[in-house]
Parts: C-alpha cells; sequence; structure tokens
C-alpha cells in the first residue's frame, strides 16, 4: 500500500494524543491547575493535529462532515464520531481542571471515548480482507497497546509504561511475524483471483504499458528494500531506548528524550505498516505472494 | 446509504466468455468513451501524449498465460471491470453514503456529489474496480452503464452496458441474474461459470465462463504433408533441357 505521508502522521500523532487523552481522564494521570491543563492541551494538540493531517488525503476536504453519517456500516464513520466527541468531552474536561473542580464523569467518558477512537482507527485497517497483513486481530491490539504505552510515557506514568511498552514491544513483533505468513496463508492466489484451472496461470500482459491508480495506491513497492534495518530503528527507537530510560531514574530531558525517541521509532513503525502491506489486487498485475 | 439491502428485485450483471475474449479491448475504448461523456464526471486522462500517460479507466483488460503439462500454453484474455456484488465490501466502508447498491437492479455506484475521495472504498475491493480520479478527485466505478440499459431515448439495440454492445467476438452478455431464465443465468448453468475470489466472501453478479478444453488430435496432425514430398528429384521435359543446358556451360554445376 501507498504510504502516504499524511496518513502516517495522523496514526502515529493522534494514537499517542487519544492515549495521553485517556491518561488524563480516568484520573489515573492526575494533574491539577496548570500543569494538568498543560498536559491536557498536549493531548488534544496531538490528537487534532493528527486528525487535521488525515483530512490533506482527501479529495474532497470540504465534504468531511459527510462522514458522520455511515457509523451503523462504516469504522471510518464510527472514528469521525468517536474522535470528535472524545476531543469536545475532553476539550471540557481540561477547563474544568484548569479551574480547580475537575468533572470524574466528563473525563472518564472523555477516556472510553479516546481509547475508542484508536479503536475504530485500528479497525479500518483490521477490516480489510483484501490487505492479509493488517486483517488481524494484531492490528487493533497493536494499536491499542501503543497507545496506551506511549500516552503512559507522555502522562509521566513511568511505572505503567514501561510494562505497556515492553508489551507493545512484544505486539510489534508478533505482528511483523504474522504479517509476513498473512498473504500466503490467505486463501487468496492468481488462481482463485482468475479461475484459470487447471494449470499454472502467470500474468502475461497487464492491461495497459503505462501505470494507474491501482499500482500506485495498492501496488506499491518503494522501500521494502529497508525494511529490515527500518524494523530494526523502529524497534530501537520506538520501544528499546524509552524502555530503558524508564529503567533509569529520569531527569525531564531523558524523558524528552524517549518521547521524542518513541515518536521518530513509531513513525518507522508505521511507514512500514503500510509500505509492507501487500494489496490482493496486486495478484492481478503479477506481484509474487 | 452505505448499508447493504438484504436482497435487491433484480440482480442486473455481466457474464465475461473467456473462451471468446480475443483481447481486442474494443470494451475498454468503448467504456471509457460513454462514461466520460455521460454519468458522472469525466475520466481523466494526464499527460495523455506525454511519456508518463494515466488514465482512468472503469474496465480493463489483463492478458494471463496458463500452462498445462499435457498441452502447449495458452493465452486468456480477462476482461475486468465492477463486479456489482452482493456483499459489496466497497459499499459499506463509505463513511458518507456516497457508495451504495441500488436495490431495485442491485448496481453498485458512486453519487459523487457526496464522495470525499479517501479512498477506502478502492480499498476494500479485492478486484481493483474503483480508480481514484486524479482530477476530479472523486471515486469512478463502472455504473454497469446505468444511463444506457434503461435509457428510452436510445434505439432498443442500444440499451445495454457499452462494452457489451461493442464487443465484436459475443464475449460480453449483460442480464438479470435473479431470473433463472434469463440468457446470462443459462449461460452461467451451461459453461460453468464462475466467481472471481470466492474466499473473498463478496459473492460477485457478474460471473466468468473459463475457456473450453482445447481440441486435442492424437493421430499425425500433418495430414498434407505426404503429398508435398518431392515427386521427381531430377527435373524432366523442358526444365530437364534447361538445367542441363546451363550446367554445360562455364561456371555451371556438373
Amino acid at each position: 500500500m501507498h504510504p502516504a505521508k499524511s496518513i502516517i502522521a495522523f496514526t502515529t500523532l493522534s494514537g499517542l494524543g487519544f492515549g495521553l487523552l485517556a491518561w488524563l481522564g480516568s484520573g489515573l494521570a492526575d494533574f491539577s491547575g496548570w500543569v494538568g491543563f498543560t498536559f491536557h492541551a498536549i493531548g488534544l494538540l496531538l490528537a487534532s493535529a493528527g486528525l487535521l493531517f488525515s483530512t490533506f488525503h482527501l479529495g474532497h476536504p470540504e465534504r468531511a462532515l459527510r462522514a458522520f453519517t455511515q457509523w451503523r456500516s462504516s469504522w471510518l464513520s464510527r472514528e469521525a464520531w468517536a474522535a470528535a466527541s472524545a476531543l469536545t468531552l475532553m476539550g471540557l474536561h481540561a477547563l474544568s481542571v484548569l479551574n480547580g473542580t475537575p468533572v470524574q464523569a466528563l473525563g472518564l467518558a472523555g477516556a472510553a471515548l479516546s481509547l475508542a477512537t484508536v479503536f475504530t482507527t485500528s479497525m479500518i485497517y483490521a477490516q480489510l480482507k483484501t490487505v492479509p497483513r493488517w486483517h488481524s486481530w494484531a492490528t487493533p491490539a497493536l494499536f491499542m497497546a501503543l497507545a496506551l504505552g506511549g500516552g503512559a510515557l507522555l502522562a509521566a506514568q513511568t511505572t505503567a509504561a514501561a510494562p505497556l511498552l515492553a508489551a507493545a514491544a512484544a505486539l510489534q513483533l508478533i505482528w511483523w511475524m504474522q504479517g509476513d505468513r498473512a498473504f500466503r496463508q490467505s486463501d487468496t492466489t492468481l488462481a482463485t483471483a482468475t479461475r484459470l484451472t487447471p494449470g499454472t496461470v502467470r500474468a502475461f500482459e497487464p492491461p495497459h504499458t503505462g501505470t494507474n491508480y491501482l499500482m500506485q495506491e495498492m501496488v506499491f513497492r518503494v522501500g521494502r528494500r529497508h525494511a529490515r534495518r527500518l524494523r530494526v530503528l523502529a524497534l530501537a527507537l520506538g520501544y528499546g531506548l524509552p524502555l530503558a530510560l524508564l529503567i533509569l531514574p529520569m531527569g525531564h530531558m531523558a524523558a524528552l528524550i524517549a518521547v521524542l525517541s518513541h515518536i521518530a521509532g513509531i513513525f518507522a513503525s508505521r511507514w512500514l505498516f503500510f509500505a509492507e502491506a501487500e494489496h490482493v489486487v496486486g495478484l492481478y498485475y503479477g506481484r509474487p505472494q | 446509504m452505505t448499508q447493504l439491502p438484504a436482497n435487491t428485485e433484480r440482480k442486473l450483471g455481466l457474464v465475461i466468455d473467456l473462451d471468446t475474449c480475443v483481447g481486442c479491448h474494443a470494451c475498454v475504448v468503448s467504456c471509457k468513451g460513454w462514461n466520460t461523456e455521460n454519468y458522472g464526471a469525466p475520466l481523466s486522462d494526464t499527460d495523455a501524449y506525454g511519456g508518463n500517460p494515466l488514465g482512468t479507466f472503469l474496465n480493463r483488460v489483463h492478458s494471463y498465460e496458463v500452462t498445462t503439462p499435457e498441452a502447449a500454453p495458452r493465452l486468456v484474455h480477462f476482461p475486468k471491470s465492477c463486479l456489482h456484488c452482493e456483499d459489496a465490501p466497497c459499499v459499506t466502508v463509505c463513511p458518507t453514503g456516497a457508495s451504495y447498491k441500488r436495490v431495485e437492479d442491485g448496481i453498485v455506484l458512486v453519487n459523487e456529489d457526496a464522495c470525499i475521495g479517501c479512498g477506502l472504498c478502492a480499498w476494500a475491493c479485492p478486484y481493483g474496480a474503483r480508480e481514484m480520479d486524479p482530477v476530479e478527485k472523486v471515486m469512478k466505478k463502472c455504473t454497469l452503464c446505468v444511463d444506457r440499459i434503461y435509457n428510452e431515448n436510445l434505439p432498443e439495440e442500444d440499451r445495454t452496458p457499452a462494452c457489451v454492445r461493442t464487443c465484436p467476438a459475443g464475449a460480453r452478455h449483460f442480464g438479470d441474474f435473479a431470473d433463472p431464465d434469463s440468457n446470462v443465468s443459462r449461460l452461467t448453468a451451461e459453461r460453468g461459470g464462475v466467481d472471481l475470489m470466492p474466499e473473498q466472501g463478496t459473492k460477485p453478479t457478474n460471473k466468468y465462463l473459463p475457456p473450453r478444453p482445447r481440441d486435442q488430435l492424437d493421430s499425425d496432425i500433418d495430414v498434407l504433408s505426404p503429398f508435398l514430398a518431392p515427386i521427381a528429384d531430377t527435373p524432366t521435359g523442358f526444365l530437364g533441357w534447361l538445367d542441363r543446358t546451363l550446367s554445360k556451360l562455364p561456371g555451371g554445376e556438373r
């Protein structure tokens, strides 16, 4: 799949932002006054900046409000609802914290909706049977673990962040191992795509000499050469270094490095999430599984 | 509304005969022609006369080589457009309701005025039937020529999809699969029509007729060769005289 920068930025930053908001809203990360408000503002900024980025890949962003209409069937529409309501409730919660009168019900509902937003985001990908690498329970599990772990890191919850990040790292490894086998283990092959049996089928001629939307969007092959190195980088920066810094006694500087390193690592991981994903339509164009 | 109808009154769709298709791409051209001038936004071409032409098409013809141990490899031309699935995953993922499946005839359409161009429906389609137009920024797909098949301003023989109307080989057939006696239902039954990627669970309406097995000749294929063997090694008559005379000239063959 084509790794669109806007989507990578959106899923990474929003996941982190909503993760932080979940910690703040639940009251597990308890800050009051201006400190609390600032933490809320960081979460709200990350989450809404991500959402703003996501509109950049739309062909017609001016019609984005229509995306609220199909929540009965569409995970993307559910995400719109969850995100908008989580941001509203957590914005109000931020004001109540600043006012010195935090409303617990607001926070709890906001935290639940923040996590729900991350879940809906992950389900947009996990629902797609056409991309076997994404079509797994491990996709929402990884997104949720990253939101909780990254959120804890941002919310300065050092004791909770370490085990959560370790769990996220484990899920990341499981996701990669599962994903590398997913296409081969799916039932879809060039034989089922063409139903030309008996015999072996080979893509002989594409329908056109140039490229097309499908090939650019879904039969994308760039950067797989560096996949192994990027995985190591994602593991080291996204999980390894922050974990090491968490175990050591943290100063403010170390905390900042841990957060930045985590974000950089998750960017790499999310880039691979798209760049390595194979769509079954590639079979029609003779892409090997 | 992006919820799928539980059932549609009719199931309009195509039968594509892989045995008959000659791979001429006439259906591709007629589809592009009709659909760029009629329903919805035109199908754009960018850099059409340059080095990197890119165009939006609703129908494309692939070609596959099928090899079996017992026979020579054969080439199968493979036209592919929207299959108007009963369980269309492209419809349910749409956040705006722009993608929908019609209750009356099962045609899957895009309301381009409501399309935000997010591209998720194209991701959800296993067949590559949807293409985002890079100029109009809305999703384009086969409409089964909904603006032809009910169009009373057209002569009756033209009230079929443009690809079907134009196919010179008769490899494409249009009809109602809900009617067991329709041309398409009978063709599918007689020729063992199949679904593409049945494991994806999309329940496509369009059916593909697999190529018929080729004739196998057990005896000597070259039945005329005995008649082509040279009868006389040395020419006789006028040619014989000419051959002998020329050979006697200086430099001639002995």
